[in-house]
């Protein structure tokens, strides 16, 4: 069994803990019952989307400053992988909305920042197919995904500075905040689990994106020739 | 078990967009894969 496939059986026992913890470890929420167990996926999910934006903010700030591929190729791959993480926050979060607000969606400052940061991160991508040139492609990536960046910690503060539909923070919130030391113990390990898959999807794409570079090398070598 | 299908459908949901994620960039690498080879080939005939 080669490295990444081994990478790959550790994540999936990893998230199936995580997954047994939340269902099986973590006490039920006394107000909630069932529902709030969604946590479990949706928190860590936008936690982990955050560290990709991030990564892919500094991969980006990376290029702009050395201008070499490896830095591109890590900022689209990163990108891309926080979609996906924040895909999954935009789907879970109406299905618990839904039995507990009486509402799937609701455009209060939490909801509508993360919902323009996925459109950003979707314009991030667009704009990445619509230029042909390589340098100017990545130049022009890694400025608008300076940009694009800017919305994540309006999301982080959107719940401590604005009134919202959406719960007030139970992590690094107001004293008197909080969770359950279970609950939170469960939560840390979930997102780890998260950070896991993030890490094996992240090199699957880097490893993607430098194929696609070398693929251009090749490409220009038989129009010389 | 009130919501039990909620959170089935959410934690369903949520594995099939990583599942789903994880086959198109695999997808993607073995048709670059391909075509690396075959632009490979033919340089290599050319010569």
């Amino acid at each position: 069994m080669n490295k990444s496939a081994l990478g790959a059986v550790a994540v999936v026992l990893l998230l199936g803990a995580a997954a047994y913890a939340a269902f099986f470890v973590a006490p039920t929420d006394v107000k909630q019952g069932l529902i709030y167990r969604i946590l479990y996926l949706h928190v860590p999910s936008a936690w982990t989307g955050m560290t990709a934006f991030f990564l892919s903010f500094l991969a980006n700030l990376l290029y702009v400053w050395r201008r070499q591929s490896r830095w591109d190729a890590l900022g689209v791959a990163s990108a891309e992988v926080g979609l996906a993480f924040t895909t999954v926050v935009l789907v879970t979060g109406p299905i618990w909305a839904h039995p507990v607000w009486g509402i799937w969606w609701t455009w209060d400052a939490r909801l509508t920042s993360t919902f323009i940061l996925w459109l950003l991160y979707v314009a991030y991508l667009l704009l990445r197919s619509l230029v042909e040139e390589p340098d100017r492609r990545a130049l022009l990536s890694a400025l608008f995904g300076i940009f694009a960046f800017l919305d994540v910690p309006l999301v982080f503060g959107s719940i401590r500075w604005w009134r919202t539909q959406h719960p007030q923070p139970v992590v690094m919130g107001e004293p008197g905040s909080g969770l359950d030391p279970t609950m939170l113990r469960v939560l840390l390990f979930s997102w780890v689990a998260m950070l896991g898959l993030m890490t094996l999807l992240l090199w699957q794409r880097y490893r993607l994106e430098v194929m696609r570079g070398e693929f251009e090398i090749v490409r220009r070598e038989a129009e010389v020739a | 078990m009130k919501n039990l299908d909620s959170v089935f459908a959410a934690y369903m949901a949520g594995w099939t967009i990583f599942f789903v994620f994880y086959l198109t960039v695999a997808r993607r690498t073995s048709a670059l894969r391909e075509d690396i080879e075959r632009l490979k080939n033919s340089l290599n005939r050319g010569k």
